[in-house]
């Protein structure tokens, strides 16, 4: 099975590869255009807690941006699943169907960490202050796990392609300025708040910023993220069980 | 051998009025595919040819019934079935940011070729449908016919016991597809079962041990292209009619056949033995070849 799961991401490494100097560009105008508009340009006026604004938006940026990048890595398997058919080469060769799953997502994983790497590293060029430790990483990874999951999830089981893009629109966008990510969600009406504490990007974002300055990680939001990670895999083994019906 | 056995499948859609309602593609279906023959799926179009290969090759469930590959069932061995059988889908299906070689690559990974056999296998079958200068290529830029021919050789990669083929020579030139037949009959010889897809008439005939000719997903005939024709009867009698179309009537003796056409008056008589497309258009009632 991990053999499979290798052939999987290899494919999706194999593409990844050759178009990893257009990707990283690409990765970079939006963060750019955060730090520069909201670091810089709304957020010297700013402060929070005492801080610098920069410092609590660096977190917020790469809470949203891991949480597109993987969820978006996966709408093109939606398009291999209607239009070219091409992941029909995985349901008739003699391999456990997961292990596609499960590669699928590792590459979109991937794609995702790249991308924060990417804001770690301008964001410490546009002069923010933060630590990295490895369960700052590790949040990371189970955010970008989540919306892997929930992209395959998706790209598996979405009839048409504007609708992939209706949940880009309608549930990521929302989700990427209310989730703790530009302000503290202390800041909303009580239900809101509550709402938003049921997201898996609200807690994402409280912990890379508690994290990120020096602060005691909460462990309920470290639980959260790993409910998550386990109900959306379920999702993905149930919808890649249908994809054979 | 394998075996169907009240194979079914039914599809929820939405009719012209927009309400959901059921298509049955294949309405409960009996059949026995034995080892080593070429055996040939036709019928004109929607008439449930593709859905059964899907089912066969585990892409798809049956609604009901069930299909036995030997003693192996599919609803429970799929894995193991997945093992022995090739599949060369009518719709062409590689990976379209892949080159040629890579989905070839991926093909053999997924069958667990060991990397050395797979570069072997993989130039041998380029060079046999002479795509080797197109290794690097991205699949995009190939032709149609070249897909075609590429979509054939990715699934012999792995040595498959049973081979599917959904209309394996559409859209290719006649040099090719006489290739393609070359390398099916290559691959009988050397003891694979081959079940095909086939709109062209003249290769079912120059193919198949035995076909079944389908209908709105029900089987209305199945043998040898030889008996279906003895059945139908040997002789043909062509002419036009008064709005010039052509029309034919079979008859099963060669006097009866003479007789008939002294005795016609209209345009362009032919009398000629009778093939498979007259079974098929008798039984059908329709032409197959668009
Ligand atoms: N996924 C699906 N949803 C709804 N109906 C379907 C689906 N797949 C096939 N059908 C219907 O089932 C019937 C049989 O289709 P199928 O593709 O098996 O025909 P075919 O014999 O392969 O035809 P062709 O010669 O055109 O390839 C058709 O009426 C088709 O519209
Ligand atoms: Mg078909």
């Amino acid at each position: 099975m991990l053999y499979d799961i290798i052939t999987a991401f290899w494919r999706d490494w194999i593409v990844l590869k050759r178009r990893m100097i257009k990707f990283i560009l690409s990765r970079m105008v939006a963060p750019i255009l955060y730090l520069v508009a909201f670091g810089w340009g709304l957020g010297r006026s700013i402060t929070t807690g005492g801080g610098a604004y920069i410092n609590f938006l660096v977190p917020g940026i790469l809470a949203l941006n891991s949480m597109n990048i993987s969820f978006n890595s996966l709408t093109s398997l939606h398009g291999e699943r209607v239009y070219h058919k091409s992941i029909e080469e995985y349901f008739t060769a003699p391999i456990n169907p997961l292990s596609f799953a499960i590669g699928k997502i590792l590459a979109a994983i991937l794609r995702g960490m790249i991308s924060s790497a990417i804001i770690i590293i301008l964001a410490y060029a546009f002069g923010a202050d933060f630590t990295i430790t490895p369960l700052f990483l590790l949040v990371l990874i189970l955010n970008c796990a989540i919306f892997a999951e929930i992209g395959f999830y998706a790209a598996m089981t979405i009839a048409s392609y504007e609708d992939m893009g209706r949940f880009n629109t309608y549930i990521l966008l929302p989700m990427s300025f209310l989730c703790g990510t530009f302000f503290s969600p202390d800041k909303l009406p009580t239900a809101f708040y509550y709402f938003v504490h049921i997201l898996p990007l609200t807690h994402t974002s409280l912990l890379l910023r508690g994290i990120g300055s020096g602060g005691v990680p909460n462990m309920i939001s470290v639980a959260v993220l790993l409910f998550y990670v386990i109900t959306c895999f379920s999702l993905c083994v149930y919808v890649t069980k249908k994809a054979q019906e | 051998m394998l075996c169907l056995e009240g194979v079914r499948k039914v599809f929820p859609y939405k009719n012209a009025a927009g309400k959901d309602d059921l298509k049955v593609a294949v309405a409960g279906l009996d059949l026995q595919i034995n080892k080593g023959e070429i055996f040939g799926l036709l019928g004109p179009n929607g008439a449930g040819k593709t859905t059964i290969i899907r089912m066969l090759t585990l892409l798809t469930k049956p609604t009901a019934g069930k299909i036995y590959y030997d003693d192996l069932d599919t609803a429970i061995a799929a894995k193991q079935i997945k093992q022995l059988i090739g599949v060369v889908p009518q719709h062409i299906n590689f990976d379209q940011d892949l080159t040629v070689g890579e989905n070839m690559q991926l093909h053999g990974r997924l069958h667990h070729i060991p990397a050395k056999k797979r570069k072997i296998i993989i130039d041998k079958l380029l060079n046999y449908v002479e795509l080797t200068d197109r290794i690097n290529d991205n699949v995009r830029a190939l032709s149609g016919g070249m897909k075609r021919r590429l979509l054939i050789v990715r699934a012999l990669m792995h040595e498959p016991d049973i081979l599917f083929l959904d209309e394996p020579t559409v859209a290719l030139d006649p040099q090719v597809r006489r290739r393609i037949w070359d390398l099916i009959r290559k691959m009988q010889r050397s003891g694979v079962t081959i079940v095909l897809t086939t709109h062209y008439i003249e290769e079912a005939e120059a193919l198949c041990d035995r076909v079944a000719i389908m209908n709105k997903g029900r089987l209305i005939a199945l043998d040898t292209p030889q008996a279906l024709q003895q059945k139908i009867g040997s002789y043909v009698v062509e002419w036009d009619n008064e709005k010039t179309e052509r029309e034919f009537k079979i008859f099963h003796s060669k006097d009866e056949a003479k007789t008939f056409a002294d005795n016609l008056f209209q345009e362009n008589i032919l009398r000629r033995h009778a093939n498979l497309e007259d079974v098929f258009v008798e039984l059908t009632g329709r032409r197959v070849n668009k």
